[in-house]
C-alpha cells in the first residue's frame, strides 16, 4: 500500500523535477539516470524513515547528488563549478528535513519546453522529446503510441539529444522577439500529439486516447507555464471540446460517425464545459488567432443540441477568418462543407469542384467523400457513386474504407 | 562554442547579376562583417572563389584521384563561410539570419568539434 503510494509520488513528481536537473547537469541522460537512481532510492528510505514533506524538493536534492558525483567519476580532471561543487559537500538529506522547493520549478519546465519544441531538432524528435522529458513516458509507451519499434523511438531520442548538447541549443526561454513564433512551435508540438491521438491515418486504431490525454496535459503545462496567452489557451479548449467528443466519434465494430450522425448524449458535458470556460478567458484577452478561432467553430458545435439547430452562418464565417490565417486547400474544403450547411449544397459544391479543378487535394479523399455527400443530398445519384469511389480508391485507414463503402452501398438501395 | 557558418546560394544567379546589385550586396556583407567584429564573436571567414574553381581530391587504395568540380553537384553552392563564436545555438541562429545571402540562399550552421 505505501509501496504503491510512494510509487505515485515518484512518478508525479519526477518529470517536475527532471527539467532543473537537466539543467544543472546538463546532459539528459545523466539527469534521467540520477532521477531514476532518487527514484529507487526514495522507495529504500522513505518506508523506514517516513515521506519528506516535499517529495518532489528531496528527489531533486538526491538526484542532483547523484547526478554530480558521477560527473566526477566520468571527468576527474575537469574542474566542476561551485554550485555543483556543493552539491556533493552536503550529504544525503534525510527525509524529515523540510527542503526549500527548487525556486522557480516552472521556469525550468518552460525552457525545457522550448527546448523540446526547438525548430532546430526534427518534428517527430520534438514529439518524443517532449513526451519523454515533460510528460514521462517512457520510451516504450512512446513507440507503442506511435506504433514503431521501440528501437526507431529510442534512436530518435538518443540522436535529438546528443544534438541539443552538441549543437548547444540552449536551456532558455526565447527572447522576446522571437517568442510569437516559438510559441507557435511549442503549440504545434503539442497539436501534433494530439492529432496523432485523435484521427491517425493509419494502423488499426482509429482514435488513440492515450495519446489525446498526454496532449491536453501538455496543453494545461502550457497554459500554467506562459498565464495569459491566449492562443495556448485557445489550443487547450480545442483539444477540449474535440476530446468530450471522442466516444460518439467511433460506432462499436470501430468505424468512424460523421459529425451529424453521432449520437450527442456520449458527449462528455464535463469536458465542453471546461473547454467553453477557457475559451471565453482566451478570447476575452483580445487576441485572436486560428488556435482560437478552431475552438470557436468546435465550440458551436458542441453547444448545439443537433445538426440542424446548428449555427452554420457562424461556423461558416469563423471558417473564413481562420482561413486568413491558415490559407490551404484543407481549410478551404472545411469553409466549403461549411458553406454548403450554410447557404445550400450547391454554393458548397461549386466551391469543392473549384478545389477539385486546381488538383491540390488530389489523392485526398475526404474532397471526393464531402463532395459525394453534397450529390446525394441533392439526388444526383450516380455523379455521387462517381465520387464515392473516387474516395474509395484514395482512402487508406481501413475504418474510413468500410464507412465510404456503406455509403455507397446505401446509395444503391436508396 | 564555434559555428562555421555556411553560406549556400545559386552561383548561376550571381553570375548573371547586375554589376550594381553585386556592388549593393557586397556592401551588406562589409557592413554584416563590421558588425560581426564590433560584437567580439567573429573569429574568420572569407568569400570563395566559384565551383569552376574547385578541385576534389581522393584517395583511393593509396592512389590520388583528383577530379574537377566540388564533390557534388548541388542547386545552391558553397560561397563563403564565417567563424563565430558564441554562447549557443540561439545566437549562431541569429547571426546566421542577417547574413545577407539568408534573404535569397540558405545558411548552415554547424558547431566545431574541439580538437580532443
Amino acid at each position: 500500500m505505501l509501496r504503491r503510494a510512494i510509487e505515485q509520488i515518484v512518478r508525479r513528481e519526477g518529470p517536475r523535477v527532471l527539467a532543473g536537473l537537466i539543467r544543472a547537469l546538463g546532459d539528459f541522460d545523466l539527469a534521467e539516470e540520477a532521477l531514476q537512481g532518487a527514484c529507487t532510492r526514495a522507495l529504500e528510505v522513505w518506508p523506514a524513515r517516513g515521506m519528506p514533506e516535499k517529495p518532489g524538493a528531496w528527489l531533486a536534492t538526491v538526484a542532483r547528488r547523484r547526478g554530480v558525483d558521477e560527473l566526477r567519476r566520468r571527468r576527474p580532471d575537469v574542474a566542476l563549478d561551485g554550485a555543483l561543487e556543493e552539491v556533493l559537500a552536503s550529504p544525503e538529506p534525510d527525509p524529515s528535513t523540510v527542503l526549500p522547493e527548487r525556486d522557480a520549478l516552472g521556469d525550468e519546465r518552460l525552457r525545457l519546453l522550448f527546448v523540446c519544441c526547438h525548430p532546430a531538432l526534427a518534428p517527430a524528435a520534438r514529439t518524443a522529446l517532449a513526451l519523454r522529458t515533460l510528460c514521462g513516458l517512457t520510451t516504450q509507451e512512446i513507440s507503442r503510441a506511435y506504433l514503431e519499434p521501440e528501437p526507431t523511438t529510442a534512436q530518435r531520442l538518443v540522436r535529438a539529444k546528443r544534438k541539443i548538447a552538441e549543437a548547444g541549443i540552449p536551456f532558455e526561454v526565447p527572447a522576446p522577439e522571437q517568442l510569437p513564433d516559438r510559441l507557435a512551435g511549442v503549440l504545434e508540438v503539442v497539436y501534433l500529439v494530439f492529432n496523432e491521438g485523435f484521427g491517425a491515418t493509419d494502423g488499426e486504431a482509429w482514435i488513440r486516447p492515450g495519446l489525446c490525454a498526454e496532449a491536453i496535459r501538455l496543453g494545461r503545462l502550457v497554459v500554467e507555464l506562459l498565464p495569459g496567452t491566449a492562443e495556448a489557451e485557445g489550443l487547450l479548449a480545442l483539444m477540449l471540446l474535440h476530446d468530450a467528443r471522442r466516444a460518439a466519434r467511433t460506432s462499436d465494430d470501430g468505424t468512424p460517425v460523421p459529425l451529424e450522425e453521432q449520437d450527442r448524449r456520449l458527449w462528455q458535458r464535463e469536458g465542453i464545459d471546461e473547454g467553453l470556460t477557457v475559451l471565453d478567458r482566451a478570447i476575452a484577452r483580445g487576441a485572436p488567432g486560428p488556435y482560437q478561432l478552431q475552438a470557436a467553430i468546435a465550440a458551436l458545435h458542441a453547444k448545439s443540441p443537433g445538426p440542424e439547430r446548428t449555427d452554420w452562418r457562424q461556423i461558416s464565417a469563423l471558417y473564413g477568418a481562420l482561413l486568413r490565417y491558415l490559407p490551404g486547400p484543407i481549410v478551404e474544403l472545411n469553409a466549403a462543407a461549411a458553406l454548403a450547411m450554410a447557404e445550400g449544397p450547391e454554393r458548397g459544391l461549386a466551391w469543392m469542384e473549384r478545389l477539385s479543378a486546381s488538383g491540390a487535394l488530389d489523392g485526398y479523399h475526404l474532397l471526393p467523400a464531402a463532395q459525394a455527400d453534397l450529390l446525394r443530398r441533392l439526388g444526383r445519384v450516380t455523379e455521387a457513386a462517381a465520387a464515392y469511389r473516387r474516395a474509395l480508391a484514395w482512402v487508406r485507414h481501413p475504418a474510413e474504407r468500410a464507412f465510404l463503402e456503406r455509403r455507397l452501398a446505401a446509395l444503391a438501395e436508396g | 562554442m564555434e559555428y562555421i557558418v555556411l553560406i549556400y546560394g545559386d552561383e548561376k544567379a550571381w553570375n548573371r547579376m547586375p554589376k550594381a546589385q553585386i556592388e549593393q550586396v557586397y556592401g551588406a556583407y562589409r557592413k554584416y562583417t563590421e558588425d560581426l567584429q564590433k560584437a567580439g564573436v567573429m573569429r574568420g571567414g572569407s568569400e570563395l572563389k566559384p565551383t569552376t574553381t574547385a578541385t576534389t581530391v581522393r584517395v583511393r587504395n593509396g592512389k590520388r584521384q583528383v577530379t574537377d568540380g566540388p564533390f557534388s553537384e548541388t542547386k545552391e553552392q558553397l560561397g563563403g563561410y564565417y567563424l563565430i563564436d558564441v554562447p549557443n545555438l540561439e545566437a549562431a541562429l541569429d547571426w546566421a539570419a542577417k547574413v545577407p545571402s539568408a534573404q535569397d540562399g540558405s545558411i548552415e550552421v554547424r558547431p566545431l568539434a574541439p580538437m580532443s
